[in-house]
């Protein structure tokens, strides 16, 4: 980020007279804007068309199809219907932080995408402790449901509020814990280094690096759906109990800030694990000479990586049921802890026995996935056939709207 | 995966050591998105944990039983579909059931039949709305969906049938209102060859569910005596183990006609008896039901659907109790008349009556996640509690 | 080995007397009319005794007669282990029906006596917790009598609107 704005200041672009300083602030601040306004809350948004159109193929519906091409658009509707909501705040709920709330949630999520990085040079701040700031800021959102379920004044959302701290501030640990085998690998905590020190080819993403980062992959996927509230731990929003859970007395557009930091969260998911895990933005061309491509290709490939792991969160989401708090809080602290703790031991030993790593295991755990993965689509094939649909039935075409026949 | 956490928490607290807490009195209202129908629990809980779970009914009261001592035999058949919309064609038949018994009234055999067919296609209809719910309450949407689906299917089947979708008015005393409509028989296999391997497809996908059976395991226990103390019936009663079913023990109507096996639980995971025990018994009477339906289609004979019933019906002064294994178990009629043409006393007792009166007993010491999974689990209807 | 309900009279009148009537009634219908003092004591002994083993209180009612003058509750028992029925009938004076519980002997029993409290009025003696079921707790009278009249209103709210077929 910084070499560009060096490039625009050399090349005239910018007024020369301005100390330096105030060139980077101000190019932060803008392209923080660009990225607020014209990435994240359009993601949210989208994510939200995306799950419902998803959601309604997986139950054999047609998903929202009437606002915009294929119900596109739904989304805009929807935000600008709770712009126009009435802003109902209950007489006896302590008005300053039940306003408060959203905009603490909101502001815990969307400070995450200053160290996201979106491909090799674009990125609002390269901060040297990066995967630590995401840790530290989603902190935030404990804070603020914490907040929203107290000020409700409502028994329910208290209940959602603190099974939502519970939960949240539990799953830190595992969350963190396999970040750390990740940052030992790469000895450095900024984004774009975890990402320099992978490859553009899988067998050079350190998701395959050793048996011990292939199990921390799990760990830190389950913990991060459990500190995004998604099910199977949905629990502090559980519709069939406790109505919305913390944000039950919430209407109009706070709602949506509840919602959207939600959803948006799923990428910020995604993000994360395509950075420490997946190679991040890297592609097999070097492409010096041509910036904008090779930003461009970056983009492309580290976009398709992330929203791979959103469309997984919402395949689990609609596949699984929920789980208690009991067990959530045994599958915590009984189970992904010491998973968590053994994956971060075997990595410190593996990177001693072996300083460079081991080809070998990646590729052995390359073609084990991928072999996993052809099983997969070979039994998807089989079950399609054993159902008896016939082409003519079955559509792969994920906007099909029209005349779905049983 | 115990309480053994909690159990500690809870006892530090009689034994005066640590944090003063008290319980939170929480209200599960008429309104709620799973209490099955407008029923309220008063919850008093520690945290998550619930001391009691006292049920408040009587917001469905509709006073069915004072009507039908207003509108006579025949006009009080579309009252009876409200008793348990869910399920209608039972409560038609029920009643059909004690008028004729009190009159002494033969039915022809076609005429059983169809009500056979209905009643299985409604058994079906219930227990797919049954299932679907308490995926739902669970937290999976997607069985839900799955199941509408199918209720789709049979929807479009009891509208070709009687004309309505929910609150079916099929059936008449000395028979049924209408025969069964021509091809109606080969729909009814196509629907059932493309439903049979869909119990299937359900159980994979969420029967044996890892986290699915987690929450049902060992919550809830009932035991067989205690689920004939309190007079538990039909799913949630074979789900202790108790194999009684009014179409096999106390036949009426065709069944004896029929071969089909009565599915009981069998403590698969956790003990006999927990919620897991009841839901999965509801899932293999699905599969009974089509055996019966196709039996019956196959076996059904030509003749008339309805006998001969005075317009103006006065069965003679008498009492009589008539019972008939409705979707949520044994549904006992006891109909008093006084010779002329309105009933003196009707008086429903309905299977969800008995299991909401368990719910104060079987919910201490579980969590409130886990009264959603028991409610859906007991099968409660508001309808059918409150008449 | 079921019993019809000769049987079950004469295993009941051996213990109680005249305590117990005569079946009335044909079939399964056949009904024992028990005074109401006595119920509680016939109860158990249907329960426990193993030749009779009424394990399962199938249904409770009560019945309004008011030309008669009585209330009936009427109880219908089953056996699971014998497979047998019987139907008990208890008439209580209409002015002030009092009848001991039977809960104690069945758990059934609690809500469907609770329900018979509310609706017509009959007082459960030694009852755990004889309120009101289905009706608010504040309701005047008996709904299912057949001298009910309804309250013009309830909290203010009229129970009844004008006829909306206007002459």
């Amino acid at each position: 980020m910084q070499e560009l704005v060096d490039g625009l200041i050399k090349s005239g672009a910018a007024p020369a007279g301005v100390p330096a300083w105030l060139h980077y602030l101000s190019a932060m601040l803008l392209f923080g804007g660009i990225v607020v306004f014209g990435f994240v809350l359009p993601i949210a948004g989208i994510t939200t068309w995306v799950e419902r159109r998803v959601m309604g193929r997986m139950q054999s519906r047609i998903g929202p199809n009437r606002v915009g091409p294929a119900g596109f658009l739904q989304w805009l509707a929807d935000g600008l219907k709770n712009l126009l909501k009435e802003d109902i705040i209950p007489r006896a709920s302590d008005a300053a932080l039940f306003k408060l709330a959203p905009y603490v949630v909101i502001a815990g999520f969307v400070a995450t995408f200053a160290v996201l990085p979106f491909s090799g040079n674009l990125i609002i701040a390269d901060m040297n402790v990066g995967i630590l700031y995401v840790t530290s800021v989603t902190a935030l959102v404990v804070v603020g449901i914490l907040m929203a379920g107290w000020a409700s004044n409502n028994k329910w959302s208290l209940l959602g509020g603190i099974r939502s701290a519970a939960q949240i501030v539990s799953y830190e640990i595992p969350a963190g814990l396999s970040i750390f085998p990740i940052v030992a690998l790469t000895g450095t905590l900024s984004m774009q280094g975890i990402i320099a020190h992978q490859g553009p080819h899988p067998w050079q993403w350190f998701l395959f690096d050793n048996p011990f980062t292939f199990l921390a992959f799990f760990v830190f996927f389950v913990s991060a759906l459990a500190e995004g509230n998604r099910t199977p731990f949905d629990l502090p929003e559980a519709e069939s109990e406790l109505v919305a859970g913390f944000a039950t007395e919430y209407s109009g557009m706070r709602n949506l800030l509840f919602f959207m930091a939600e959803w948006g969260n799923l990428y910020v998911i995604g993000a994360i694990v395509t950075t420490l895990f997946l190679g991040g933005w890297q592609i097999p061309w070097a492409l010096d000479g041509q910036p904008v491509l090779r930003n461009l290709l970056q983009f492309g490939l580290f976009f398709a990586k992330s929203y791979f792991f959103v469309f997984l969160a919402i395949w689990l989401r609609w596949t699984l049921p929920r789980v208690r708090v009991d067990q959530m809080m045994t599958m915590c602290w009984k189970y992904l802890v010491p998973m968590a703790l053994v994956n971060l031991l075997g990595t410190a030993v593996w990177m001693l026995v072996f300083p460079n790593g081991v080809p070998l295991v990646r590729w052995v755990l390359t073609a084990l996935t991928g072999l996993a993965l052809v099983m997969f689509f070979w039994r998807v094939r089989f079950h399609v056939r054993a159902a008896g649909y016939g082409r003519a039935q079955l559509s792969f075409n994920p906007l099909a709207t029209t005349r779905v026949r049983w | 995966m115990g309480l053994a956490g909690f159990e500690v928490e809870i006892q530090r607290q009689q034994n005066g050591g640590g944090v003063v807490t008290e319980d939170m009195t929480l209200n599960m209202g008429p309104q709620h998105p799973s209490t099955h129908g407008v029923l309220r629990f008063v919850v008093r809980a520690d945290g998550e944990v619930m001391k009691s779970a006292i049920p408040d009914i009587g917001y469905l009261h509709r006073s069915i039983e004072k009507i039908a001592e207003k509108v006579g035999w025949h006009g009080f058949l579309p009252y009876t579909d409200r008793v348990d919309y869910v399920a209608a064609m039972f409560c038609n038949h029920g009643w059909c059931m004690a008028a004729e018994k009190l009159a002494g009234l033969e039915v022809p055999k076609r005429a059983e039949y169809c009500r056979v067919i209905a009643d299985e296609l409604c058994r079906l209809h219930s227990h797919l709305l049954s299932v679907g719910t308490m995926a739902m309450d669970i937290g999976a949407f997607t069985p839900f969906t799955h199941a509408i689906r199918e209720r789709e299917y049979l929807n479009d089947l009891f509208e070709e049938l009687c004309g309505a979708r929910l609150t079916f008015h099929y059936m008449r005393i000395g028979g049924v209102g209408w025969d069964l409509p021509p091809g109606f028989d080969e729909k009814v296999t196509a629907f059932l060859d493309r439903f049979e391997p869909m119990v299937e497809e359900y159980n994979r996908l969420i029967s044996y569910n890892k986290i699915f059976t987690e929450r049902l395991a060992n919550v809830a226990v009932i035991s067989a005596a205690e689920a004939i103390d309190y007079h538990l019936v039909g799913p949630n009663l074979r789900g202790s183990g108790v194999r009684y079913d009014v179409r096999r023990d106390d036949p009426y109507s065709v069944y004896p006609e029929l071969d089909f096996e009565i599915p009981v639980g069998r403590g698969e995971v956790g003990t006999l008896g927990d919620s897991f025990d009841r839901y999965i018994v509801r899932m293999d009477e699905m599969k009974q039901s089509c055996r019966i339906i196709r039996q019956a289609l196959r076996q059904i004979p030509k003749g008339p659907v309805i006998a001969k019933v005075p317009r103006n019906f006065k069965p003679p002064a008498g009492d009589t109790y008539v019972r008939l294994e409705s979707a949520r178990g044994d549904m006992g009629w006891y109909v008093v008349s006084d010779g002329t043409a309105f009933p003196h006393r009707c008086k429903i007792r309905t299977g969800s009556f008995t299991g909401i009166s368990i719910i104060e007993k079987v919910s201490r010491d579980l969590m409130i996640a886990d009264l959603v999974a028991v409610i859906a689990s007991l099968d409660l209807v508001a309808p059918e509690i409150d008449r | 080995m079921p019993l019809d309900a000769a049987g079950v009279h004469a295993r009941l009148t051996a213990r109680f007397g005249d305590a117990v009537g005569a079946p009335a009634g044909t079939g399964r219908d056949a009904a024992l009319t028990v005074v109401p003092e006595r119920i509680a004591e016939v109860c158990t002994l249907l329960r426990d005794d193993p030749d009779l083993a009424f394990d399962c209180l199938s249904n409770l009612s009560g019945v309004d007669y008011p030309k008669a003058g009585h209330i009936q509750v009427v109880y219908h028992l089953f056996s699971y282990r014998h497979r047998h029925w019987i139907v008990l009938k208890v008439n209580a004076n209409r002015d002030d029906p009092v009848v001991p519980t039977v809960s104690t002997v069945w758990s059934h029993a609690n809500w469907e006596e609770r329900e018979v409290f509310d609706l017509l009025g009959v007082r459960f003696t030694g009852h755990p917790d004889l309120r009101r079921l289905l009706m608010p707790e504040d309701w005047p009278g008996h709904p299912l009598r057949k001298d009910f009249v309804e309250p013009e209103e309830y909290h203010g709210i009229a129970t009844s609107r004008e006829s909306l077929l206007k002459a």
